[in-house]
Order: structure tokens, then sequence, then C-alpha cells
């Protein structure tokens, strides 16, 4: 697979905090129709890579390209365009409080496609029911839902508009083994319908397994390996070796001390 | 020396800077609120919160306000004789002063509050990134239609004030100090001008403005989760007041000084 061909592609970014360096050069391509999968221990910039490439956090130096188009120093009209290509399922559900479940879930629809709010809530209804969520889910408030419902509805939310490139934040943090694979059941299937392109960021290895065709790991701000996730067990790199398979002994040193 | 002036001056910094993000949002703020898409529906929800919900708190403390102050002026002025004075020391200090003044800072309190908690937890929740991977601007969604209804109601609201207000001085000057009602109508009526009325309407919506700033920026600047927002909603219903004072000189001055 060539650069060309890439839906996403970043190169040199680079991001730091005061005199924190958080992202130091990520390498990175993601192409049309796979799924990738970011991993790499908290506070390793997973998060701050992704906000860069939406366009939350500006970066300090680097290219972000979209289709080929280029990302950092974009007009807001190029900006707006590349952002109706994307959904985003956020860590916390991120749920609008104020609204609906189904309102939450059409969002997109009534206010970024401009659609009448009656056949925004028919595919929001619909597009509830594709995460196995029923019509009477629709019309209760957030608050009102668990955890593994709020996850549900966020990922219906995100699918909604059957955005090009669909973003995972943490998709499975906080939730129970079962709705964690649930919620990656649901993530893979959406992918694989819409034909989507999507990067996921997490440390959770069994989401991983269950979503990921490709999957790169991210250390001190680099990306220090990336591979079909059939190879991520015999990778070779010490670093991977540890993270996945949850070791305190090996290259990544925990700052502790002794109580 | 240094340990001494390096706080200063790190505080003067950081004042400066402060000044220059409020004043880049208020300028993008007030610029969206111009420009469409406009959001009509979330337009009238906040002018219901801001100007039906604020009546009962801005009408009791308008009808208080005007009791005391007939009471209080009908005390100071019989030393002089001039209790004939009182509807007229009424409203002109209800329409030109208290009546503004006292509705902007009960709903700094209760609007600036409640703006900075609800955007504040917004943004430490990530529902305005989410707003944002919506392709909706924050600024046009959130922040245009609370400074609209803000900019539009407070007026309004000060109107009713300044309606309430005259009545409570009207009450007590009838019912406790004997007034004529007639004769405390006409006086009222003949002592007040267009400007008096006009001027504290200006100030209305001028405090109407800078409660719905300060309680949205604070909100979207704040960090941290709980006690960030703890943080903005302080801050927004501190600034808001501090401004409505010094805005309420600077207005005055503009109007009525020769």
């Amino acid at each position: 697979m060539s650069d060309v061909t890439a839906k996403i592609s970043i190169r040199g970014l680079s991001k730091s905090f005061g005199s924190k360096h958080v992202l130091n050069g990520i390498d990175l391509d993601v192409f049309e129709g796979e799924s990738v999968v970011v991993i790499g221990g908290s506070g390793t910039g997973k998060s701050v890579m992704l906000k860069c490439i939406i366009g939350l956090i500006e970066p300090d130096s680097g290219s972000i390209k979209v289709d080929g188009e280029e990302m950092i120093g974009a007009s807001r009209a190029e900006r707006a365009k590349a952002l109706r290509k994307f959904g985003m399922l956020f860590q916390g559900s991120a749920l609008f409080d104020s609204l609906k479940v189904w309102e939450n879930v059409a969002f997109g629809l009534i206010h970024g496609q401009r659609m009448p709010r009656a056949q925004a809530k028919e595919i929001a209804l619909r597009t509830l029911g594709a995460v196995g969520l029923g019509p009477e889910v629709g019309e209760l408030q957030p608050a009102e839902l668990s955890g593994g419902m709020q996850k549900r509805v966020a990922l219906a939310r995100a699918i909604a508009t059957e955005p090009e490139i669909i973003f995972f934040d943490e998709p499975t943090t906080g939730l129970d083994p079962i709705m964690g694979a649930v919620i990656d059941g649901l993530i893979r299937q959406c992918v694989d319908d819409l034909g989507a392109t999507a990067l996921s960021i997490t440390h959770d290895m069994s989401s991983v397994r269950r979503i990921a065709d490709r999957v790169a790991m991210i250390y001190e701000g680099r990306i220090i390996w990336s591979g079909p996730v059939a190879e991520m067990d015999r990778s070779g790199n010490p670093y991977v070796d540890q993270f996945i398979h949850g070791r305190s002994e090996g290259p990544i040193k925990m700052p502790v001390r002794p109580l | 020396m240094v340990p001494v002036v390096q706080p200063i001056g790190r505080a003067f910094l950081s004042g400066l800077e402060s000044i220059g993000r409020l004043s880049i949002f208020a300028a993008r703020a007030l610029s969206h609120c111009v420009r469409p898409p406009f959001y009509p529906r979330l337009i009238l929800k906040q002018m219901i919160e801001i100007g039906y919900y604020s009546l009962p708190v801005v009408g009791l403390t308008a009808i208080f306000t005007g009791m005391v102050l007939a009471l209080q002026s009908f005390t100071g002025f019989a030393r002089f004789s001039a209790e004939a004075a009182i509807p007229n020391v009424v409203v002109i200090s209800i329409t030109r002063e208290l009546g503004p003044v006292l509705a902007g800072l009960m709903v700094a309190g209760r609007i600036g509050a409640s703006m900075a908690a609800e955007i504040g937890t917004m943004r430490v929740t990530e529902q305005i990134d989410a707003l944002v991977t919506l392709s909706t601007n924050p600024m046009k969604y959130l922040v245009a239609p609370r400074l609209i209804a803000g900019i539009t109601m407070l007026p309004l609201l000060v109107l009713v004030a300044d309606i309430i207000g005259v009545f409570g001085g009207y009450v007590v000057s009838i019912y406790k100090l004997g007034f004529n009602p007639g004769t405390y109508i006409r006086n009222t009526i003949d002592f007040m001008e267009t400007l008096d009325v006009v001027s504290g309407l200006v100030k209305a919506a001028v405090f109407g403005f800078l409660i719905t700033l300060m309680g949205c920026f604070h909100g979207y600047q704040s960090r941290g989760g709980a006690q960030g927002v703890g943080i903005a909603t302080t801050n927004a219903v501190v600034s808001a007041s501090i401004l409505i004072l010094t805005f309420n000189y600077i207005i005055t001055e503009l109007f009525f000084s020769r």
C-alpha cells in the first residue's frame, strides 16, 4: 500500500504542553476500510494524537493528511469539509445530557446535515436498533442509562451520519468484560457494514484483538512498532511484548517509589 | 528583589493574557451572533430561562427595593420637610440605577452561575469536543444563543423591575406614609424623563451581554473536573458582578455627565 492511497497520513506530528513533549514525531498511515488500533500506556499521547487529527488540538509541527488534503493550516471551510467525514466515540461517551437519547443520535443529522427532525428521528431510531437498543430508549435522557447503554448510544451517534472515518477513544474503558465484548462486536460490525476506516486507541488487549486489522504502538510520543494484529504476538519488539502481556518487568519503566 | 518582583510580573502577564483571551472570545462570540446559521429553538429556550424564570427573583428584589427606598427617603427627607420629593426620588433611583443594577446582579447570580456550570461540565465531559466532531460550532451552538437571549431579555426584565419597584414605593407611600394616590402618580409621571428609562434599558442590555459572556467564557475555559467547574462558576459570578458595577459607572458618565 502506498502513501497516496492512505485515508489518513500522519508525518512527523509533534506536540508539547509547556516543557512536556507529548508527541515526538508520529508517523502513521491508515488505509481506506481498515481498522487500525493504536496501543500504548496512559499518558503516552494517544488521545492527543487523535485530537490533533480531528482538529481539537493544534499540533506544533508535522503533517496530517485526510484523503490527501493537508489539515494543518487548512482553512475553516476545508476543515469543516473534513469534519463531515468523521465520527467519533468518546471515552466517557460525551452524550449531551440536556437532550433525549434520539436527539443525541440525530444531532449530526439535524445540525451538521440540516436534515428535518422527523426524518433524522427515523434514522436515529433505526441506528439505535442497529446497536441493540429499542425505540423506547430513544425517549429517555442519557442520565437514565447504564454505562454500557450510554456507550451504545454514543456508538450510534458516531455512525448515524455514516461517516467515512470513525475514531474510537478507549471504547471499552469502564465496562465489564461482557459489555466490552458486545461493544467491540458492534464496532467491528459497524466498520464492516459501513465500509468505514477506523482508528481506535485503547490499552485493552482483548479489545485490540477483536477490532484491529492492524496495530501500532505508541511510546514516548512515537510509533515504535506497527503491523498486522496477527503479528503482534511475534513482533520481536520488547516494548510491544511487555505491553501486550502486561508485564511489570521490561524496557518500559513505571516510576514507583517504595511505600 | 527578584523573588518579590517575579510574582507581581507573573500576575500582571497572566492578567494581560486573560484580557486578551476574553477579548478574542467576545469578538468571536459576537460575530457568531450575526452570522447564520441561527438556532431559534435554542435562543427561545435561553430567553425563557433568562427572562421568564428570573422574573420572581427580580420582581421580589425590585418591590422591596422600592418599598425601602420610599421608607428611607421619608425618614431622611422629613428632617427638611421635603417629603413631597419621595415620588421623584423613587422613580429616578429605580429607573436609572437600582432597577438595572440590582436586576443585573440577581441575574448574574442565577444565570451567570448556571451557564458557567453547564458549559463547564460540557467542557470537562468532552461534550464540547463532541459538538465539533458532529460538525457543529460550539460558539454558535452554545454561546451565541445565550448572548442574544441575555442582550434582549435583560432590558425587558429591567422594564418590569422598574414598574414593580415604582409600585413598591407607591404602596408604602400610600398605605404607610399617607400620601395621596393621585398626587403621587402625577408627581411620578411629571418628574420621570424618557432618558431615565432609556439609560436604564441600555445599561440592562450591556449587563445582559456581560453576564452571559462571563458565564460562557469561564465555563468554556474550565479545566480539571468538578473543581474546575466550581472555580469557573465562582469566577463567572464575581467577574460579572464587578463588570456590572464598573460599566454602570461608565454608562452613567456617558449619559449624564455634563
